[in-house]
């Protein structure tokens, strides 16, 4: 069986500045990362793999240069990689990226049975937290959101018990296999790829499945498949607050007025 | 003494012995990987006779002149021995034979007083033991109590047969009764004096005889213990590497290949002859930081075990197979436990004060590797530091645009062809808040002595020191080929770092990978710009200054007398010193890329300085390296202490000693 962990390849946004001037965002030179929450779901995967001894296959849909994410992915252990990558893909919104990735898993599954898709719980670029959830839908398999804990596969019973992070609380939920589940960052630490693993991975070949090979109604991908059209991206105009008393000084007086105002504005319940 | 065939078949076989035993041993060593050790042999040679025979490092402590008295009197007594050994097997071989009597008589009078001396040096060695043993060794050892007597019992054996052959002889000092000068055997001789002439004879029969087995169950007995030093520790001395071990070896990444130790074969040949030298004397463990703060890591142990390990594998790895005891493991004898790997400074005391220079510290770095690179084990806290250095360049994960926020309000030139120097500010200079201060003393005393510099802003990358020291090679050799590959490109050549770690790395382990760069740190740069008068330092008093000797700046650079010289210059005054400085100087407890872990076993290493540093009731604790710095301003919060007592960077010292507008004459 497989578990497919969905990757992307993101700009590591920390390093992300935004143009004073066109208030765009200054792209040149920053570096690519895979999407820290992917690096979970990768690892999850992983130990799924440790745990029940499935297969991993890691996707992402991309420009050609995503193949970098993909062979880290390899480096850490996935048994193998498919990297989804043609023009006709580009400039998708979340609707039509699950469209692509919905595809790419119908495809694996017709090779080898899918157990479980793992996917981050959202980017740090487009942060929309929709992928997952898109996917699930698409495939009619379980969604399962906000994972935390994997804790159980009953695999003859095809049903997979999982621990939901919510505000303040915890869900534990069981479900029917195949299911989608997105993952928060602490469901694991994931590991550190060995030397021998990375050089194994730098050499290589990375699939590529192009839509020729994918064959998606053209209109239901990229462009032409997003009805979300991205109008603008800028910095918000932020004012700078008011400074409240002398907290070098007089750090007692300055905590007691803070208090004071957060509580005349009703943001601090007593 | 009577039976000479029956002593020569004894000698035959315990030779015999000896040799297949020592074979058997050394042999093990040439499954260690090949190093050059034979390179300048006069410069070997002078080595050996200084470290070994003259024996410079055994005698910089108490204990250790009287293992040097111990040393000589072995090399007379091996001349004794050996003339013992060829009389015994025909009388008309030996010495006494052949060389007239007024040239034997004062030899055999020689082993006669060294024999004594010899039994007085044993004496004390054994009250040492017993009254003052050591804190750091298991002084006590069967080992060294069986030895010691097998020495003591053998002079003594010594004596009685001479006793016994000299006693007839006693008052007949004509032609034919010739009685050797030998004080001490002719005093005992006096008490036999009047016994039956038969009894004398089984004496000296029987004296010769437990000579003669002592010295070849000795013989027998010195390859199975710790006093295989005897035959290693010499030749060590010879091997000895000629520069400092400040770096590690380079590794080559391709498929298939290995990385770091993790099975006992993969050690140098030099490695494992280092673990038969060991004399386990345990100085190396009395200096740890890690030992003396409590933590699983005793050096001493580390080459034990390789040994141990050596001895239990070799035969299996020699003939192929797998060995049977982990090198690498939960902690036995023979097997080395991961947080004692862990705990390593890499501050290099264990190499100072070893007596026959056995190199610890790279060994310990090279089982990291393994951890690291072939099974990514290492503590939790590590991964984040990996994946910050990867990802941007610096331990902190800090985006790499950030690194001129520290110059924003000076002039800061970008490094051109029209600067001289590249100041390679570092990580901690550029990001840390308080060493950032330092940066800024470093620019000031820089624009005040006319230096052109410049920097490589966002461009510039940490030079990697902590991902070396934690195992993590494969990282490291990216990150300085980036960095070469930019040096090269930017035409950088003349670099002047804040911190000891960049100074070395960027000055040791940098030229490994083909570049020569000329690096200074700023501490030596700050001298020489004082000594010249290009630097205007008005000596500003600021109360009692100590400083502490960062382990990359001394003891693996070896530059202790610049940082001396300039607080003279710029406070007036020579620093106070702590009772361990110099070469002894005991490490804060950041280096070897701890400063990127927890320290969670045993006490704090940055404490125990911090206490040692107040005991010389400074005002300030001078320091020349940002993880000291950090280290010491913690540690003193951690103590309480009286808020008086600051840490300064050297050049914060210097800096607040510059005449006002110092930096606009040198421009004007
Ligand atoms: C600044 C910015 C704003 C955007 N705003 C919108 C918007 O408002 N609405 C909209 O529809 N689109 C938007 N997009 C486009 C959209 O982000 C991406 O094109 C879409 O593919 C993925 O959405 P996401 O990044 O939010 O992923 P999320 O839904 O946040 O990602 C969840 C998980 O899905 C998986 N995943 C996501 N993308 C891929 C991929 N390419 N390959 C493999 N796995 C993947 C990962 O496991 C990921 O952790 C925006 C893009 C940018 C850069
Ligand atoms: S380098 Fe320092 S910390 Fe490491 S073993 Fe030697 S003395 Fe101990
Ligand atoms: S390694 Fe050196 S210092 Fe340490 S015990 Fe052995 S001989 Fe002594």
């Amino acid at each position: 069986m497989l578990v497919v962990a969905c990757i992307k390849q993101v700009p590591d946004t920390t390093q992300v500045s935004i143009d004073p001037v066109t208030n765009t965002l200054i792209r040149e030179g920053v570096p690519f990362i895979m999407n820290p929450y992917d690096t979970h779901a990768l690892e999850e995967a992983l130990r799924l793999k440790d745990r029940y001894g499935f297969r991993v296959a890691a996707i992402s849909m991309g420009p050609p240069n995503a193949e970098v994410t993909l062979r880290k992915a390899l480096a850490a252990g996935a048994d193998e990689v498919v990297l989804l990558s043609d023009r006709a893909f580009g400039g998708a919104d979340t609707l039509a990226t699950s469209q692509v990735l919905s595809a790419a898993i119908t495809r694996l599954n017709e090779r080898e049975e899918v157990a479980v898709v793992l996917c981050g719980k959202q980017t740090i670029d487009g942060d929309t937290a929709q992928v997952g959830p898109g996917i699930a839908t698409r495939l009619g398999y379980t969604q399962l959101t906000l994972v935390d804990q994997i804790q159980h596969l009953d695999l003859a019973a095809r049903r997979v018990r999982v621990r939901r992070k919510l505000e303040g609380r915890h869900e534990i939920v069981e479900a029917p296999m195949p299911a989608v589940l997105t993952v928060v960052r602490e469901i694991n630490r994931p590991r550190y790829p060995t030397v021998p693993m990375r050089l194994a991975a730098e050499q290589a070949e990375i699939p590529v499945w192009s839509n020729a090979v994918m064959t998606i109604a053209p209109e239901t991908i990229g462009l032409k498949g997003s009805p979300t059209k991205v109008n603008r991206i800028f910095s918000p105009e932020r004012d700078k607050g008011e400074i409240l008393g002398d907290g070098a000084h007089d750090p007692d007086g300055a905590a007691e007025l803070l208090i004071a105002r957060l509580m005349s504005k009703d943001l601090l319940p007593l | 003494m009577g039976y000479p065939q029956i002593f020569a078949a004894v000698l035959a076989v315990s030779v015999v012995l000896f040799i297949v035993s020592c074979i058997r041993r050394f042999r093990l060593v040439a499954l260690g990987k090949p190093e050059d050790r034979l390179s300048h042999v006069w410069t070997r040679v002078g080595n050996m006779l200084l470290f070994a025979f003259g024996q410079k490092r055994v005698v910089a402590r108490p204990f250790g002149l009287n293992h040097f008295v111990i040393f000589w009197c072995f090399l007379v007594l091996a001349v004794a021995n050996a003339d013992f050994v060829i009389a015994g097997l025909n009388t008309q071989w030996g010495i006494a034979a052949w060389l007239p009597t007024s040239i034997s008589g004062p030899i055999f009078g020689l082993f006669d007083l060294v024999s004594l001396l010899t039994l007085v040096v044993i004496g004390i060695a054994i009250a040492r033991r017993l009254f003052f043993p050591p804190d750091y060794i298991e002084a006590r050892s069967k080992d060294a109590f069986v030895i010691l007597t097998m020495i003591a019992l053998l002079m003594v054996a010594f004596f009685g047969s001479h006793a016994a052959e000299n006693a007839p002889h006693l008052g007949f000092q004509t032609g034919f009764n010739y009685l050797p000068p030998m004080p001490v055997s002719n005093a005992i001789a006096h008490l036999l004096v009047g016994l039956p002439e038969a009894t004398i004879h089984v004496l000296a029969t029987g004296f010769w005889w437990a000579h003669a087995i002592i010295l070849l169950a000795f013989l027998n007995y010195l390859p199975f213990s710790k006093h295989m030093h005897i035959l290693a520790a010499i030749p060590n001395c010879f091997f000895k590497r000629l520069g400092r071990a400040n770096t590690l070896p380079t590794e080559t990444f391709e498929v298939g290949a290995e990385y770091g130790v993790g099975r006992v074969d993969r050690f140098t040949w030099k490695d494992l002859f280092d673990s038969y030298s060991c004399t386990e004397c345990g100085r190396c463990t009395d200096v740890c930081p890690a030992f003396r703060t409590g933590k699983p890591l005793n050096p001493r142990e580390v080459v034990h075990d390789i040994k141990v390990n050596l001895l239990a594998n070799g035969e299996r790895i020699a003939a192929g197979q797998q060995p049977g005891l982990a090198l690498i493991g939960p902690h036995a004898e023979g097997t080395i436990a991961e947080d004692t790997i862990w705990s390593c400074t890499s501050c290099g005391a264990c190499m100072e004060v070893c007596p026959v220079f056995i190199e610890q510290m790279p060994k310990i770095l090279q089982l990291r590797r393994t951890l690291v690179e072939e099974e990514a084990r290492f503590p939790e806290e590590v991964i984040t530091f990996f994946e910050n250095m990867e990802q941007r360049g610096n331990p902190w994960g800090i985006a790499p645009s950030e690194r001129t926020k520290w110059c924003a309000h000076i002039e800061a030139k970008p490094f051109s062809d029209e600067t001289e120097y590249l100041f390679f500010v570092g990580c901690a200079g550029a990001f840390d808040a308080r060493n950032k201060q330092v940066s800024l003393a470093v620019a000031a005393i820089l624009d005040a002595a006319g230096i052109s510099w410049g920097i490589l802003g966002k461009d510039e990358m940490c030079c990697g020191d902590s991902l070396r020291r934690l195992g993590n090679e494969y990282a490291f050799d990216r990150m300085v080929r980036h960095n070469i590959e930019l040096f090269r490109r930017r035409g950088v050549v003349k670099i002047i770092t804040q911190c000891p770690h960049c100074f070395s790395t960027l000055k040791n382990d940098y030229r490994q990978f083909g570049i020569e760069l000329d690096v200074i740190h700023h501490t030596e740069l700050i001298q020489r710009l004082i000594a010249e008068g290009r630097l205007p330092v008005n000596a500003a008093a600021i109360g009692r200054v100590v400083f502490h000797d960062s382990c990359y700046l001394g003891r693996h650079n070896g530059i202790y007398d610049a940082p001396r010289a300039v607080i003279r210059a710029a406070t007036g005054q020579a620093p106070a010193e702590m009772a361990r400085h110099r070469e002894n100087s005991f490490c804060c407890g950041a280096g070897g890329g701890r400063m990127w872990m927890e320290e969670h076993l045993g006490t704090r290493i940055n404490i125990a300085r911090v206490h040692e540093a107040l005991e010389t009731r400074p005002d300030t604790i001078c320091v020349s390296c940002p993880y000291c710095l950090t280290m010491f301003e913690d540690g003193l919060k951690d103590v309480d202490a009286d808020p008086r007592v600051g840490v300064k960077d050297i050049a914060e010292v210097v800096a607040a000693a510059l005449p006002a507008q110092a930096g606009e004459e040198a421009k004007a």
